[in-house]
């Protein structure tokens, strides 16, 4: 679906490469502690999912090291509302050019939205990960859960810790 | 989510602080068992400096890309220009007055029948038949040979060609070898001409696809420029002494058009232009009939079946390869090598090797190996992708049109 789009909005006069009207993007610089204030204080996964919870609603994406390290992402593939994911299951995947890397579910629940503006726009992911680039939001069927994931603190330890 | 490898790419080791060249100044590739081996080519500071993302590439460190990301830089080279530092790949000299004899026993093409300054796409074959590397033999309009080999099989090739030339010396052969430790730079995309021509004072209008002139480049001596390249753009590739590379990358990066371009983009763009991969879409085992790749046998070689493997590789010829490699296209999650191709039962009929979404096309696109009975352009087949079965249809190759420059 993603592909649709940008060729609606490229002009036809470059047949050979349809996607050359694409606007530049800026390089993206790494931002520490951006988070919405009204949002529960993310949690994050040793493979780099975040989970912020609202509500009992828990909004699902990447952390900014892994989109930096993923590069520009072409296409999402997401799973369908209702899914039931319990945590560490694999629940889709994204696609740069260079390779594609899975997305493991950071709790149990059931899927209830998904980020339909990923469709036409893959690369939110890279240029908002913690906001506009959210991936998907699920019911949080058990709490204790989160209290086994990473602080931010911790996770920016973390990836210090493993890129040495 | 993120594999193994991805955390490479995020290496910020200070400039400076890796290893330095290997000491002789042979460029011989080859993988190095930790960081602390790799290679480094003559604009390593330089690529650091301009914010490249360096990773590990067959012994050497290289940039993945750089600040504008993959994607744009892929779309820039086919609309503007890029520079590639490709000073990892092999670059041997051979001299003598039988070089000729020499280069042909070991390659499949007509090397005697290129011109002054003419060179060809060709290939190192093994006694099965298989393909040993991919290689570029230019016939200089100096007095030599001048081949360009891939990095990942430097120490393969170089060992090859030097048992050649001993056995050949021995036996009264005038022929000998050097490995040039030039760096090598390639200049990919529609404004090279415009960008490069500003530099030299040959007239590029007169330098066809698959030519090559000693010159001078942006005050540069002794430089070696090849029409040619891994994009499918209008490019050349520099050979330029390594202690004014430097110099004649940042002359080029000097004019607003050209960018730089790394391991990425170079890898996405050769792709849609429907070249091999050494390593991913040929190697040991596949025989050139079955790679598609018999043009570059030359017609009197294929006649005097004077070249390795060519008993096996004439057999084929005559009674088809059993499978073919093939291009792909299909829209969703995109094909990656090693993926099953299913034929109409479902059942497995060949294998991808190199895959990924187009950034041009808006769709995936790949290469494999599949039977010869499912391999015509138009045949339907499916791929399957993290265990979902997803059609994919076969597609003649180069995917983008190709831009290579004939002088009238």
């Amino acid at each position: 679906m993603a592909w649709r789009a940008l060729r609606r909005v490229g002009p036809v006069l470059a047949p050979r490469c349809p996607l050359l009207s694409l606007p530049p993007r800026e390089p993206v610089a790494r931002r520490l502690g951006t988070s919405s204030l009204l949002l529960a204080a993310r949690k994050f996964t040793d493979k780099h999912e975040w989970v912020s919870v609202e509500n009992g609603i828990g909004t699902v994406g990447i952390s900014n090291f892994a989109q930096e390290a993923l590069g520009d992402v072409v296409y999402c593939s997401l799973p369908e509302v209702g899914t039931k994911l319990s945590k560490h299951d694999e629940f889709g995947a994204l696609e740069s050019v260079k390779a594609a890397s899975e997305l493991y579910s950071p709790l149990s629940g059931e899927v209830t939205e998904i980020n339909v503006a990923l469709a036409d726009n893959p690369g939110l992911v890279n240029k908002s990960c913690y906001k506009d680039g959210w991936l998907i939001k699920m019911t949080v069927a058990n709490p204790a859960e989160l209290d086994e994931l990473m602080t931010e603190d911790a996770y920016e330890k973390y990836i210090k810790s493993i890129e040495d | 989510m993120l594999r193994a490898g991805c955390c490479a790419a995020l290496s910020r080791r200070p400039p400076g602080s890796a290893p330095r060249r290997g000491a002789g100044g042979s460029g011989a590739g080859g993988t190095g068992a930790g960081e602390e081996r790799l290679k480094q080519t003559p604009l390593d500071a330089l690529h650091r400096a301009r914010g490249g993302r360096m990773v590990p590439f067959a012994g050497w460190s290289l940039p993945l890309h750089y600040g504008q990301g993959h994607l744009q830089s892929h779309l820039h080279t086919r609309r503007h220009c890029s520079l590639f530092d490709v000073s990892h790949m092999l670059q041997t000299l051979v001299y003598g007055r039988d070089r000729i004899r020499f280069m042909e026993s070991l390659v499949v093409g007509d090397i005697a029948e290129l011109k002054p300054g003419q060179g060809t796409l060709t290939l190192l074959t093994n006694d099965k038949g298989g393909i040993t590397d991919d290689l570029i033999v230019t016939n200089t309009s100096e007095d030599h040979l001048y081949v360009v080999s891939n990095a990942a099989c430097a120490d393969k090739d170089l060992a090859i060609l030097r048992d050649r030339a001993a056995q050949l010396q021995a036996k009264g052969s005038d022929v000998h070898l050097e490995v040039s430790d030039n760096a090598l730079l390639a200049l990919q995309g529609p404004s090279m001409a415009r960008v490069l021509q500003a530099g030299l004072s040959d007239d590029l209008a007169k330098l066809s696809f698959m030519n090559s002139i000693s010159t001078t480049v942006f005050g540069v001596p002794g430089c070696r420029v090849t029409r040619c390249g891994y994009t499918g753009e209008d490019g050349v590739e520099i050979s330029v002494p390594a202690a004014r590379a430097v110099e004649l990358a940042e002359q080029l990066l000097g004019v607003p058009d050209v960018w730089l371009a790394g391991l990425a983009a170079r890898d996405s763009l050769r792709l849609e232009a429907g070249l091999c991969l050494y390593g991913n879409d040929i190697d040991e085992t596949v025989t050139p009939a079955e790679a598609g790749l018999m043009w570059t046998l030359g017609k009197r070689r294929r006649v005097a079946m004077d070249f390795p493997g060519a008993a096996v590789i004439m057999a084929q010829v005559k009674e088809k390869p059993r499978r073919r490699r093939v291009g792909l296209t299909s829209v969703g999650p995109a094909i990656r090598p090693h993926m099953a191709i299913l034929g109409p039962e479902g059942r497995p009929v060949g294998t991808v090797t190199s895959g990924c979404p187009s950034p041009c096309l808006g769709k995936n696109i790949a290469m494999g190996y599949v039977e010869a009975a499912h391999s015509r352009a138009g045949t339907e087949l499916t791929v399957e992708v993290r265990k979902k079965q997803h059609p994919a249809v076969i597609t003649k190759m180069p995917f983008v049109p190709t831009q290579y420059y004939m002088a009238k």
